[in-house]
C-alpha cells in the first residue's frame, strides 16, 4: 500500500505517495523527475547515485524514503545558488573534471560535502572523501584538480565577504 | 533495474516496541539498521522479507560512553563513521577505529551501522550475485539451492565472514548484548558466531542486537590490517586484528590475534597466542607467531583474488600488525 510522505528536497517540501520499497533514488528521478542524480549499479558499488542527508553523502539507491521524512535531502539540482553554478561545478566544467559526467553529480557532492567539513583539505584527504565515487574516464586527476581550483576560489570569495573594499577599482 | 522486492515497512519508536514487533511477525521480518548490505541482498533476491522493522530512529541503540578505565558501551546503531572518528575509540581501541574506517566507502560508512557490520551476512562469488546470474547457474545451497557451488561434494556451506570490525572486537574481547520480547542476554561476541555459512549467526530471528561492550583498555595496544584489491570499496580478503597487553619489563602479559574473511566464522589464533605470551619479542618469535597464527587460515576458491595468494599473504599482514604493535611498544620506552 503507497504511503504519503513529505519530502524535503533542495528546500523545497514534497508530499508523494510512495510504496515502501521504493529507494530514494527512485522516487527521486521516477516521481519528482530530479534525473540529476544518476543510476549506476543500484547495490551501493559506483557512488553515482550519492546524495546528502543533512549534509552527509550517502546513496540514494540504498536509502528508503520512509525512513528520512525528516531529513533535509541535497541533490545536484540544489547546488547552484540563484542561477549561479556552485565553485566546484564551474571549475569541474573548466577543467574537464567532468568527461563523460555520469559519475559527476555523486563527485560533487562529496566534494561539497568535504569542503564543508574541511575548507583546505590535502590531497590525500580529497582522495578518502572521493574513494566511494568510481570514475571511469578522467583517471581522477582532473577531478583531484578541480577539487584544489575550487578550494582557492572559495577562500577568495571568504576573503572577498572579509574585505568588500577589496573588490572595488582603485 | 535492480528493484527491491515488495516489503512492508514498520518504524518503532522505542526498542520495546521493535521486539515486539519482530516477534509478532515472525521470521518472515527482518530488521534493517543502515540497509547498506540488507538492502543490496534484497535487490539480489538474496533475502525477500514480508516485513522490514526500522531500526534507525531508536535512541536505545545509539551513544558511545565510558572510559578506557571503565569499558566503553557503544550502541549497535552507531554508523561505522561516528566509531571510526570517534577520538577514544581511535586512542584507546584503535583496531575497533581501524577497522570501521576500513569497511567499503564513506558513503555506506555514513548509513551502515556498527550493529549491521557484525550481523553481516556471510559472502560468496557464487552466492552474492544478482536472481538472474544465480538462476543460471543452478543455484547454492545458501539461497534456493542445494550444493555448494565452490566444494560441490561437501555438505555444507563455505560464504566467508567478511566483516571488517568482528575480528577487531574479537581480538579486543568484546562483549555482545541481545534483546528480545523473551528477555536479554548477554554474551562474549565469539559466541554470537557458528561455522556455518548458512547460519552464521547465533541470534535467533525475534532478537535484537543492542549494545557492544568493550572491556577496560588500559595496557593493550590493538591494530587491524585488511587486504583486498582496491583501497576502498571491496570486501576483506584478509582481516587481522592483534591486541597486545605489554608488561613493563617489555614481556607479553597477553596476546590477542583474530582473523577475518577465512572461514565462515572469525578466527582466533590460539596457538598463535598462547606461543607469545609471557614472552619477550624477538624478530624470530614474531615470525614463528605469524606462521603459527596463518595455518588457521585456508581460504576457498570463493572470494577475491587467488587463494594461492590469499594463503602467502596471511602470514605477512600478521607479522606487519605484530611489527606495529612492538614497534610502538620500543618507541614509548625510549621517549
Amino acid at each position: 500500500m503507497r504511503e504519503l510522505i513529505t519530502l524535503r528536497v533542495n528546500g523545497e517540501r514534497y508530499e508523494v505517495a510512495v510504496l515502501p520499497h521504493r529507494t530514494l533514488l527512485e522516487v527521486l528521478r521516477e516521481d519528482l523527475g530530479l534525473t540529476g542524480t544518476k543510476h549506476g549499479c543500484e547495490l551501493g558499488e559506483c557512488g553515482a547515485c550519492t546524495i546528502l542527508l543533512d549534509g552527509v553523502p550517502v546513496l540514494s539507491c540504498l536509502t528508503l524514503p520512509l525512513e528520512v521524512q525528516d531529513c533535509e535531502i541535497t541533490t545536484i539540482e540544489g547546488l547552484e545558488e540563484q542561477g549561479r553554478l556552485h565553485p566546484l561545478q564551474e571549475t569541474f566544467a573548466e577543467l574537464g573534471a567532468a568527461q563523460c559526467g555520469y559519475c559527476t553529480p555523486g563527485m560533487l557532492l562529496s566534494a561539497v560535502a568535504l569542503l564543508r567539513q574541511n575548507p583546505h583539505p590535502t590531497r590525500e584527504e580529497i582522495k578518502q572523501a572521493l574513494a566511494g565515487n568510481l570514475c571511469r574516464c578522467t583517471g581522477y586527476t582532473k577531478i583531484y584538480e578541480a577539487i584544489e581550483a575550487a578550494v582557492e576560489r572559495l577562500q577568495a570569495g571568504r576573503e572577498l565577504e572579509r574585505q568588500p573594499d577589496a573588490a572595488l577599482p582603485s | 533495474m535492480l528493484r527491491l522486492p515488495p516489503f512492508r515497512y514498520l518504524a518503532p519508536r522505542t526498542l520495546s516496541e521493535a521486539t515486539r514487533l519482530l516477534a509478532e511477525e515472525g521470521p518472515q521480518a527482518m530488521p534493517v539498521a543502515g540497509g547498506t548490505d540488507l538492502l543490496p541482498n534484497m535487490k539480489r533476491r538474496q533475502f525477500t522479507p514480508a516485513a522490514l522493522i526500522g531500526l534507525r530512529h531508536l535512541r536505545e541503540l545509539k551513544g558511545i560512553s565510558g572510559s578506557p578505565e571503565t569499558g566503553v558501551r557503544i550502541g549497535a546503531g552507531e554508523t561505522l563513521t561516528s566509531i571510526s572518528n570517534h577520538p577514544l575509540l581511535r586512542a584507546h581501541y584503535p583496531a575497533l577505529a581501524l577497522a570501521a574506517g576500513a569497511v567499503s566507502t564513506p558513503q555506506l560508512r555514513n548509513a551502515g551501522t556498527l550493529g549491521g557490520n557484525i550481523l553481516l551476512d556471510t559472502r560468496c562469488n557464487y552466492y552474492n550475485q544478482t536472481e538472474f546470474w544465480r538462476h543460471s547457474i543452478g543455484y547454492c545451497m545458501k539461497r534456493d539451492g542445494s550444493i555448494c557451488l565452490v566444494a560441490p561434494g561437501s555438505p555444507r556451506c563455505w560464504a566467508i565472514s567478511s566483516a571488517d570490525t568482528v575480528p577487531a572486537l574479537v581480538a579486543l574481547q568484546a562483549r555482545v548484548r541481545l534483546v528480545s520480547v523473551r528477555g536479554e542476554r548477554e554474551m562474549p561476541i565469539q559466541e554470537l558466531f557458528r561455522d556455518d555459512g548458512m547460519r552464521p549467526y547465533t541470534r535467533e530471528a525475534d532478537e535484537i542486537l543492542t549494545e557492544i561492550w568493550l572491556p577496560p583498555a588500559p595496557g593493550w595496544r590493538s591494530t587491524y590490517l585488511k587486504l583486498r584489491r582496491r583501497g576502498s570499496f571491496d570486501f576483506p580478503i584478509l582481516g587481522v586484528a592483534v591486541a597486545l597487553r605489554c608488561e613493563q619489563d617489555g614481556q607479553i602479559g597477553d596476546a590477542r590475534i583474530a582473523l577475518g574473511a577465512v572461514a565462515s566464522h572469525p578466527v582466533e589464533a590460539e596457538e598463535a597466542m598462547a606461543r607469545l605470551r609471557g614472552q619477550r619479542p624477538t624478530p624470530a618469535l614474531l615470525q614463528e607467531v605469524a606462521t603459527l597464527a596463518a595455518k588457521r587460515a585456508r581460504p576457498l576458491d570463493n572470494a577475491d583474488l587467488t587463494i594461492t595468494y590469499r594463503k602467502q599473504l596471511t602470514p605477512v599482514y600478521v607479522r606487519r600488525a605484530l611489527d606495529l604493535l612492538i614497534g610502538a611498544e620500543e618507541e614509548s620506552e625510549t621517549e
